[in-house]
């Protein structure tokens, strides 16, 4: 299934604000491009000169300008500032983006990953000189396996999208070596836009289960779709919706009595950790995000890191390198011959060297800070405040499911209708109001969605006032009060962009102006 | 000419062997502004149903479907270049390819215009 | 707990808010039988705890700038400006997620569209996106890529791709078509004729190659273009690309590329950031996010991620690729660094980097056994050693010098590498490390 759910992407103007002779704005200042004040003969590095007595590229010197160009140290800083201010972020902004889990970055992390002994390594530095860091993996692994009561990790997958991918090659590895071709993979309507894309880059095809009436997997549905060609399930739970599903020990025990494998998206597991063990409920794979359950920042996009935990029915399966532990301390196992020979399978590798190290720190740390009696208490915060923002807005918008709900509340553009405001205009007004928006428009199995991820960093406080602004808003929506919604953004250092424009002529790098 | 519409929302105009296809006012209202189209080169044959186009808007992207079998005898290069016309003018100037099609009589299993507004008034 | 902002009080009035009388009520849907789950893991604990044991791992490491420091192999040691990991901290930078709503993530979304033009400018490509994981699931990317815009589905790997990679594009790659991979020759560069038929999509090859190598890629890149096929190269050390020919200016159609030296510190391996350019003709065929110009609703300048319609959250099954993040954070290291450095900067850096290689060259292969096995080399080259390299590295190890990678780490399957260690130097080696290198070869040689 597409997603053909097309949505306006331009408000209305109004007149401009007060104009300011710099373009400046108070404390919001216009920021020209690296290239526009940048210079090539500037630096804001000193490095000793060096006269090369004659190159060694075998005559492939680049000699031709490169047209990059540079900054001194403060004006580097005062860009990077400037642009800086520009963002919403977490530390600043409640940011209950719907399964992007935004919650808190402690700054201890922050401050383990840069250990010289960590940040300071070199990946194919000899083994005996890693030990520690070697020695932080295995005991990450040991958490992630405890929590998840799994068989195994593949620990090396650099995001969620990555790890997905991971599971369903270890599930490609495990048909083939049970000499069986199956073809198709089910995954239901309400699923990431990852899980598709995996299992169609694993040369499998897709097939859509609807979704009942509840919002989860319609049992019924499934079953009829299962057969002897099919190679496994992914399924999110809690799904995408906010729900948990009720029937997942049916569903497990549907999908292995077909011969299939079970594929967990651990986006949400968040909802969960500490409480519940994603083993018990019959899963052979699941990815863990790291940058959600577990904290580490998210960066304005990235880097991310997605382990994979697997049942012993795929663990022999996992990616290189393998990790392992004997008398004389911590190896790495980085070749297939070698793996084979301690009685692994392994599907390959997934990239060069071990995975994202700095996350791996970031994630242990957060962690050993909670320990498990305060990571069951992060799950049920998260539910808490998501049921709460449920309860106390349920009246004002509109919910398509019935509750409870786990980590986040999902409502529709029903309590819209009629009012001339769409699910984007009620993001954008928002915007106004000084919060990121809730994702949007996602998941796709109900009309116009609005899915809000509290997370169990914010206080009660913070809850209350997003709840006594989304009541107004929604209030000022049924009055007619489109003109406030349509025009929004009206306070931010840009007001609403032209996509369709950037879409139709993309520029896409700046360039020198030809004369 | 005949004029007939599918359930995925491709009209068809048939004149002799030849028929017209692009998408209706409605699917193109629904998709919103569009970015980009992707077009059949001539002389692929299709199989009713099967993908024979994509059009993508900024937030959406949607197949286009062969309402009948038949060679793509030519594609609306405008389209390439200019795909808000799909917006202005969907059911004209906006049509997307030409199809020699097979068989006349498979146009029978499409809508009418009523039939089709009524389809659509159900959505 | 530190982390947690709500209050016993607080839980209280919610739940009555919610009108259930436990948080078990809400955790109702969740099967009986698996709730209250025990776990063998230790209760939560405070800063000064947490820091002990980190603390303890960490010094169990011999971290590179402890000792005199030479590996490379894809990962680089180079000097990060302070103000690097100052910028980085800023929360906006940090705690921000992907810019999905474009008003608020101006600064986000102008940061990577200042990338993509550095990245552009630096490979001598014509566009370049938001950046991938690293370099290895980029040149995987790039691999599949060729094969869409080709319709074939048949890659040759030069046999000197770093064979992480290689592997990388197996696993990635491997269920999409034929993956053939040339014989493995340090310091020379294979004929490539033989390999490339008229199934083949895409020939991948690395610049400088794993064993140090500067290759010229226009014959490879005629061979390739005359069978129809892409060229696609993948430069793992971007520093060099500030001397050497840049990809784009020798033919290449797709530039996969570890963006690691420009301000990343080593990190063990990762996080890094991938770079990925191509010529414009492909660009809807380009895997992962890209940023573009637009103007706002009163006309002023602004950027917005664009053509998104390839990616998985609209496309699903249909995508260019399944991925859903970049390397954001990473990317801006590297954005920064190169704002710092500029094209003056690079180019300093660069020939830094090329003399101290040659430096050290010369010094080492003045040791008797020792030898240069690449000829033309940027910052990293090969020596062959009169006994295993393997048993080497370790010794010197022993002695403070972490010398290098040896090849057959790299390529167990080829045991004709055994002497062979891949060495690299850059502008954070001084005099004494090479000095300090030559006397301890000397003394494990002898």
């Amino acid at each position: 299934m597409m997603n053909a759910q097309g949505r306006p992407t331009v408000g209305e103007p109004v007149t401009a604000t007060a104009a300011t002779y710099s373009g400046h704005r108070g404390l919001d200042h216009e920021e020209p491009l690296i290239f526009e004040i940048g210079r090539t003969d500037v630096t804001g590095v000193d490095l000793p000169d060096v006269d090369l007595h004659g190159d060694r590229l075998g005559g492939l010197l680049r000699e031709e300008p490169i047209g990059l160009c540079g900054l001194s140290e403060p004006e580097t800083v005062r860009h990077y500032v400037r642009l800086s201010q520009r963002n919403a972020s977490i530390d600043a902004n409640f940011y209950p983006l719907g399964s992007c889990t935004m919650k808190h970055n402690p700054r201890l992390n922050e401050k383990m990953a840069r250990l010289a002994g960590f940040a300071d390594l070199h990946p194919m530095q000899p083994q005996k000189t890693v030990q520690g860091a070697l020695q932080l993996i295995a005991e990450l692994a040991r958490w992630l396996k405890e929590l998840t009561g799994m068989a195994a990790v593949a620990m090396t997958p650099k995001a969620g999208a990555h790890g997905e991918l991971c599971g369903i090659l270890a599930i490609r590895a495990a048909l083939d070596a049970r000499g069986e071709k199956r073809t198709r993979i089910l995954a239901p309507e309400s699923a990431h836009g990852t899980n598709p894309a995996t299992a169609a880059l694993c040369g499998f095809t897709v097939e859509s289960i609807r979704a009942n009436e509840d919002g989860r997997v319609d049992l019924a549905a499934l079953h009829a779709a299962l057969g002897p060609d099919v190679a496994g399930v992914m399924l999110t739970n809690p799904n995408t919706c906010g729900l948990f599903e009720r029937d997942i020990v049916a569903i497990a025990e549907a999908v292995h009595a077909a011969g299939a494998y079970f594929y967990c998206d651990g986006a949400n597991f968040n909802a969960i950790v500490g409480r519940v063990k994603p083993g018990a409920l019959g899963i052979d794979a699941m990815h863990i995000n790291l940058h959600k359950t577990f904290s580490t920042p998210h960066g304005g996009g990235g880097p991310g890191a997605g382990p994979v935990v697997f049942s012993e029915r795929l663990a022999c399966f996992a990616p290189l390198p393998l990790f392992v532990e004997d008398a004389n301390g911590f190896h790495l196992i980085e070749d297939i011959e070698s793996a084979q020979a301690a009685g692994a399978q392994p599907l390959g590798r997934m990239c060069a060297f071990h995975g994202q190290m700095g996350m791996y720190v970031r994630a242990l740390t957060y962690m050993l800070s909670h320990g498990a009696d305060g990571l069951r208490q992060v799950a049920e915060d998260a539910v808490l405040s998501a049921n709460y923002l449920l309860a106390s807005l349920k009246d004002v918008m509109s919910a398509p499911f019935e509750g409870p709900c786990m980590h986040e509340a999902l409502f529709d553009d029903e309590f819209l209708k009629n009012t001339g405001v769409t699910t984007l205009d009620f993001a954008k007004r928002l915007i106004d109001e000084g919060y990121h928006p809730m994702t949007i428009y996602f998941p796709l199995v109900v009309h116009g969605a609005m899915l809000i991820e509290p997370t169990e960093t914010e206080s009660k406080a913070t809850l209350d006032g997003f709840i006594a602004v989304m009541r107004k808003m929604a209030d000022e929506a049924r009055a007619g009060n489109v003109e406030v919604f349509r025009a929004a953004p009206v306070l931010t250092p840009r007001r609403r962009l032209d996509e369709t424009q950037a879409a139709r002529k993309p520029v896409l790098r700046w360039k020198p102006e030809t004369p | 000419m005949e004029e007939r519409f599918s359930k995925s929302h491709e009209w068809v105009h048939l004149d002799g062997d030849v028929a017209t296809v692009g998408i209706t006012k409605y699917a193109a209202d629904q998709l919103g502004d569009f970015v980009f189209v992707e077009l059949p080169q001539a002389g692929k044959t299709l199989k009713e149903g099967a993908e024979a186009a994509v059009v993508e808007s900024v937030k959406a992207a949607s197949e286009i479907y062969a309402p009948l079998s038949g060679e793509v005898s030519e594609s609306n290069a405008a389209l390439s270049s200019d795909p808000a016309k799909v917006n202005v003018d969907p059911e004209g100037e906006a049509w997307f390819f030409k199809l020699k099609v097979s068989d006349r009589s498979a146009l029978q299993n499409l809508m009418t215009r009523d039939q089709y507004t009524e389809y659509v008034k159900g959505l | 707990m530190r982390y947690l902002p709500l209050t016993p009080d607080d839980r209280s009035a919610m739940l009555k808010t919610i009108g259930v009388g436990s948080i078990d009520e809400l955790f109702r849907d969740v099967p009986k039988a698996v709730q209250g789950a025990q776990f063998d893991l230790p209760p939560h604990a405070g800063e000064m705890e947490v820091e002990r044991i980190l603390t303890r791992m960490a010094s169990r490491n011999v971290a590179a700038g402890s000792s005199a420091f030479f590996c490379g192999a894809g990962a680089y040691r180079h000097h990060v400006p302070a103000s690097v990991d100052h910028l980085i901290q800023r929360s906006e930078f940090l705690t921000s997620y992907t810019p999905y709503q474009p008003e608020i993530a101006q600064g986000t979304l102008q940061v990577l569209f200042e990338f993509q033009t550095q990245v552009a400018l630096i490979t001598g490509m014509e566009v370049a996106n938001a950046s991938m994981y690293d370099g290895s699931t980029a040149t995987a990317e790039a691999v599949l890529m060729a094969h869409r815009i080709t319709g074939r589905d048949r890659a040759v790997l030069s046999g000197s791709l770093h064979p992480h990679y290689a592997e990388t594009v197996r696993t990635m790659a491997g269920l999409a078509g034929e993956i053939v991979t040339g014989p493995v020759l340090p310091g020379a560069v294979e004929d490539f004729t033989s390999l490339i038929d008229d199934k083949t999509s895409s020939v991948v090859v690395q610049n400088p190659d794993v064993f140090g190598t500067v290759r010229d890629l226009r014959p490879l890149a005629d061979a390739a273009h005359a069978k129809g096929a892409l060229l696609i190269v993948v430069v793992t050390e971007a520093v060099s690309l500030g001397l050497v020919q840049p990809p784009g200016a020798m033919g290449a159609d797709i530039v996969a590329g570890e963006g690691q030296s420009f301000g990343n510190g080593l990190n063990f391996g990762g996080p890094y950031v991938g770079l990925f350019a191509a010529r414009e003709k492909y660009l809807r065929q380009m895997p992962g996010r890209l940023a573009g110009q637009t103007v706002d609703v009163e006309g002023r300048r602004g950027f917005v991620l664009t053509l998104s319609a390839r990616e998985q959250h609209i496309r699903r099954e249909k995508a260019t690729s399944n991925i859903c993040t970049n390397s954001g954070l990473c990317a801006l290291v590297f954005s920064i660094h190169l704002s710092l450095l500029g094209e003056k900067g690079l180019r300093q850096l660069a020939k830094l980097n090329h003399a101290r290689a040659i430096e050290l060259a010369e010094r080492l292969t003045r040791i008797k056994g020792v030898e240069l096995v690449t000829p033309a080399f940027f910052n990293e080259f090969t020596l062959k050693l009169p006994k295993p390299a393997v048993a080497v590295a370790d010794a010197l190890a022993d002695r403070g010098v972490i010398a290098g990678v040896s090849a057959l780490r790299l390529y167990p399957n080829e045991p004709a590498l055994d002497r062979h260690l891949i060495v690299a130097a850059t502008e954070t080696n001084t005099a004494e490390d090479i000095d300090a290198y030559a006397r301890a070869l000397e003394q494990v040689l002898a």
